[in-house]
């Protein structure tokens, strides 16, 4: 058993195990769900537009060699500066080394999960930066000294009075119970940090091939302040993100609010395309795209798979999830939480390590259909346990299913197994069997029939 | 890391030698522009004029925004008067936009006009910031500014009021009508940043509570003029 | 039309009733229906598994098993949709893909058989008790059953059909991840469980017999008093005793 595998069977045990927790998160999402729906309602034809936004992500996916390479063409004429990284590493390594031209100081940042996939903040500090998380979100997840519990409502899991507790240990303001004026106490705290820093650091949902720019979609204006108050931007960015056409994002922008918050468009969707220009009063003097491959391009090379680089990371597929909804996004133990997660985990860290993931669903299929780009998630989940069977077996499955197809390609070798399994239960039940036990701790067994469906049919006239 | 560049780029063309099928709809395939074909299946932007500030009325009352709409640039003048008064405003920034300018000028407390020698300790000190915009877009209520049309990129976001003076002529169907009519009227020379703007800053990260004024504005106003 | 019964093996082997149940409703609506005894499993533990070349036997039986069958008809969704939609997966770019396609095409769940293929909703059925229903996974998102099942069971007399919030929500099951990861799926079936008894249903009515053994474990386990009953059980309430 892997580490991995046996961490997560740790935290996802005992969270599951948490009745009140799993109704707080429950009782969050609710919320959501109900405005998902009325902006859903708005669109003419939601499924013809999910339609349409998957062909827009399928074209720049396979075109991805030719469509970055107009983006950064574009993007570099508009006088920002890409930087491509083969893995975590280099990305850390650029970010560090244009950072320490810059003879920076304070680092801000907004919400950018690729930072946390490459684990920026710890490489920051480690070299002496301070570094501060804008979002209120992961700002909270900051002080806590935890990852983000879900890639897009980070802190969800975290109550009320928590962030009260946490802001005076933390900010020695007052205790409060009002969402509002917590907000309002992150609000002052961050503010002047803006104005002081000399980097920012954003992320990127979209660049743009047609036009050399990139999106970022927010809902707080701290991505606005960050790309507009320090004297260099940084964006960090998947190569997966690019569109060819500006007018895609007619298409994803409102999806990607309405999928994944339930608004018809997040509070800010911004288009950089370049430093401050002559004759403009503010912005950055200079402008820095790192290009991050980090495993993309393996996920790219698995035809069957290659949609999940379609993700536009909007969290419905978690927001429907049975599993994340039960067992909460920190016991996932990746950068990318429930279904999305599930499948492309194993792809970037390793298929052998994070197969588990795969396994811990029931493929209800619930994400496939909350998906605005049409991943095809919950399939992928079995071609993952597919592939990694070929690749890793585990000699009890193998035998396993081995054993159960030797017995039902024989029918009445299957018909007399079932007969001794039925008369057999009764004691059967009393032995700590593997399955069966596990089924047994939750869960009845009705009492087995004295004749199975086959027995009765040959019995009656049918026969 | 000279060589990061071509070595990713290599991955992907040798990744992409196996071809994954376009997807397949259950109804027709798409063909063409993929953002032409979805226009009938997105939200609604209104065929007339009528139907467009409808809509916008409708979206902005939604996003707990201020729409306010008066015939002329005086009485949008009158409206701003009003607006400071009521919130006791100090100091306001505002950049130099026909529209704009004669409006704030008007007020009574210290008025900060933003320009290249831009000073962001002193916007952090004002109440509110007054700008022009690019477009409004009917269909989801978002309002577009621009590094170019709108003061930089601070204005519309650090103070803690953003009001935006428009005219009626501005308010455009959709989005896709909307990115088209900004590669028309700049076309290779886009503003450094364009943001659609739809309703005051928020969050929902506490409990999943919405609470307005997250970073951004708290409060948003809409001025229409016509 | 002569009926090919697909009965999963957990039917065959631990209810039984189902599958009389679904005999006695086919005949009540004028088919002939036959029951191939080499049938025995239809793999999808194996391939949910991963164990994608033992399914792929079984998968290759059972087309020969079916062969020259009119309909197959099955009262589980989720052992359809393996037919239905993964056989035809598992068998592509193999020789017998055109034929597990064509397998496929005439394969039936049976609320959808009744509904969609003989464009019948009305029995005859007797049941003077409130239910609730719960759409299994495969039938709802693999074979988009979500009306059928339900016209079925508004037409059975005396019967009250109260719906559920959770009525979408998986319970659970998912063949061996039940057992593999037990903690997540008895939280799961608690959401779906809890849900479905403050309804205050006499029974909770489903085409997948399998999510039925999981939800009616629990609720047998926690002492709720709803009950688990299938589809076709349902229907072949109050059909004279012989058909
Ligand atoms: S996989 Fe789909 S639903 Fe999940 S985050 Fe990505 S785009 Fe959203």
């Amino acid at each position: 058993m892997s580490n991995a595998k046996d961490i997560f069977l740790k935290e996802a045990t005992t969270a599951a195990a948490d009745g009140p927790q799993r109704i707080f998160i429950n009782k969050a999402l609710g919320g959501y769900y109900a405005n998902r729906d009325i902006q859903k309602a708005r669109f003419r034809d939601w499924e013809r537009a999910r339609d349409a936004a998957s062909l827009a992500k399928w074209e720049a996916v396979n075109d991805l060699a030719n469509t970055l390479e107009a983006f950064v063409a574009k993007f570099e004429s508009n006088g920002g500066k890409v930087h491509w990284a083969r893995n975590a590493a280099e990305a850390r390594e650029i970010i560090l080394q244009l950072i320490a031209a810059a003879n920076a100081k304070a680092v801000v940042k907004s919400k950018c999960m690729t930072t946390e996939e490459i684990h920026l903040n710890d490489a920051l500090e480690k070299a002496g930066y301070s570094v501060v998380e804008s979002d209120l979100g992961e700002f909270i997840q900051q002080l806590r000294g935890e990852a983000p519990y879900h890639f897009v409502f980070p802190c969800m899991h975290v109550k009320r009075e928590e962030i009260s507790a946490l802001f005076t240990k933390h900010l020695g303001t007052a205790a409060t119970n009002s969402p509002e004026e917590l907000t309002m106490i992150a609000r002052r705290h961050l503010r002047q940090l803006y104005v002081d820093a000399d980097v920012g650091i954003t992320g990127a949902n979209f660049l743009v091939a047609e036009t050399g720019q990139i999106s970022i979609t927010e809902n707080e204006g701290n991505a606005r302040l960050t790309a507009a108050l320090p004297r260099i931007h940084i964006a960090l960015s998947g190569i997966e993100k690019v569109v060819k056409k500006l007018d895609d994002l007619s298409v994803l922008l409102p999806m990607l609010a309405t999928a994944g918050a339930g608004q018809p468009m997040t509070c800010y969707n911004t288009l950089y395309s370049g430093p401050r220009k002559p004759g403009e009063c503010d912005g950055p003097e200079e402008f820095h795209l790192v290009l991050l491959d980090n495993a993309r391009t393996q996920l790219l090379a698995d035809p069957e798979q290659r949609d999940a680089l379609h993700c536009i990371r909007c969290g419905a597929c978690l927001n429907v999830c049975p599993i994340f909804k039960n067992i909460g996004g920190l016991a996932y133990g990746t950068t990318y939480q429930g279904p999305i997660g599930s499948v492309i985990t194993p792809h970037l860290r390793g298929l052998k390590q994070w197969n588990h993931l795969s396994g811990a669903s029931s493929l209800c299929g619930a994400c496939t259909d909350a998906c605005p780009v049409r991943i095809d998630l919950h399939h992928h989940l079995l071609h993952n346990r597919r592939n990694a069977n070929q690749t890793s077996p585990t000699w009890f499955d193998r035998l396993f299913h081995r054993g159960f197809n030797f017995v039902i390609s024989r029918p009445r070798l299957f018909a007399f197994g079932g007969r001794v399994f039925r008369f057999t239960l009764p004691v059967l039940k009393k032995i700590p069997l593997p399955y069966l036990s596990a089924w047994l701790k939750t869960r009845d067994l009705p009492p087995a029939p004295a004749q199975s469906f086959r027995q009765q049919w040959k019995d009656s006239s049918h026969g | 890391m000279a060589n990061a560049r071509s070595e990713i780029l290599s991955r992907i063309r040798e990744a992409l030698k196996v071809v994954a099928p376009k997807p397949h709809f259950k109804s027709e395939p798409i063909g063409g522009s993929v953002a032409q074909n979805a226009k009938p299946w997105l939200p609604d932007g209104g065929a007339t004029v009528a139907a467009r500030l409808a809509l916008l009325t409708e979206n902005l009352a939604k996003l707990k925004a201020n729409l306010i709409r008066v015939p002329d640039a005086v009485a949008a003048q009158q409206v701003l008067q009003g607006i400071a008064r009521d919130k006791n405003w100090k100091k306001v920034a505002y950049h130099s936009h026909p529209l704009v300018a004669p409006a704030v000028e008007a007020l009574t407390c210290e008025k900060w006009e933003v320009t290249s020698s831009f000073n962001k300790q002193k916007l952090e000190g004002c109440d509110a910031g007054v700008t022009s915009c690019e477009a409004i877009v009917a269909q989801l209520g978002s309002i577009l500014v621009s590094s170019a049309s709108s003061g930089g990129r601070s204005l519309s976001i650090l103070p803690h009021v953003h009001v935006v003076i428009a005219t009626v002529d501005q308010v455009t169907a959709d989005l896709e009508g909307c990115f088209s009519d900004m590669l028309g009227r700049h076309g290779q020379k886009l503003p450094s940043m364009l943001s659609f703007i739809t309703g005051p800053s928020r969050t929902g990260d506490i409990e999943r509570i919405l609470v307005l004024g997250a970073h951004g504005p708290k409060e948003l106003y809409v001025i229409l003029v016509g | 039309m002569r009926i090919s019964l697909f009965i999963p093996c957990f039917v065959d082997q631990l209810a039984p009733q189902v599958g009389l149940a679904t005999v006695k409703v086919l005949k009540k609506l004028g088919h002939d229906v036959e029951f191939r005894a080499e049938q025995t499993c239809c793999g999808q533990p194996s391939y949910n598994s991963g164990q994608w070349e033992v399914a792929r036997e079984g998968a290759i039986r059972a087309l020969k098993i079916f062969r020259g069958a009119e309909v197959v008809v099955g009262p589980s969704g989720s052992c359809v949709a393996m037919i239905k939609k993964f056989y035809p997966d598992l068998l592509k770019d193999t020789p017998h893909a055109a034929e597990a396609k064509e397998l496929a095409q005439r394969t039936f769940e049976f609320s959808e058989f009744i509904v969609r293929q003989l464009g019948v909703t009305d029995i005859g059925a007797t049941l003077n008790k409130k239910v609730t229903y719960h759409d299994g996974c495969h039938a709802m998102r693999e074979l988009r059953l979500k009306e059928e099942p339900r016209q079925l069971l508004r037409a059975v007399r005396g019967l009250e059909l109260i719906e559920t919030e959770e009525s979408e929500s998986c319970c659970g099951f998912g063949g061996l991840f039940s057992v593999k990861f037990p903690m997540i799926s008895t939280a799961m079936v608690q959401v779906k469980g809890g849900a479905l008894a403050r309804t205050g249903a006499d029974y909770v009515v489903s085409s997948d017999p399998s999510c039925l053994l999981q939800i009616g474990g629990w609720l047998t386990r926690e002492g709720k008093p709803i009950r688990p009953m299938h589809i076709a059980e349902v229907l072949a309430e109050g059909l004279p005793a012989n058909v």
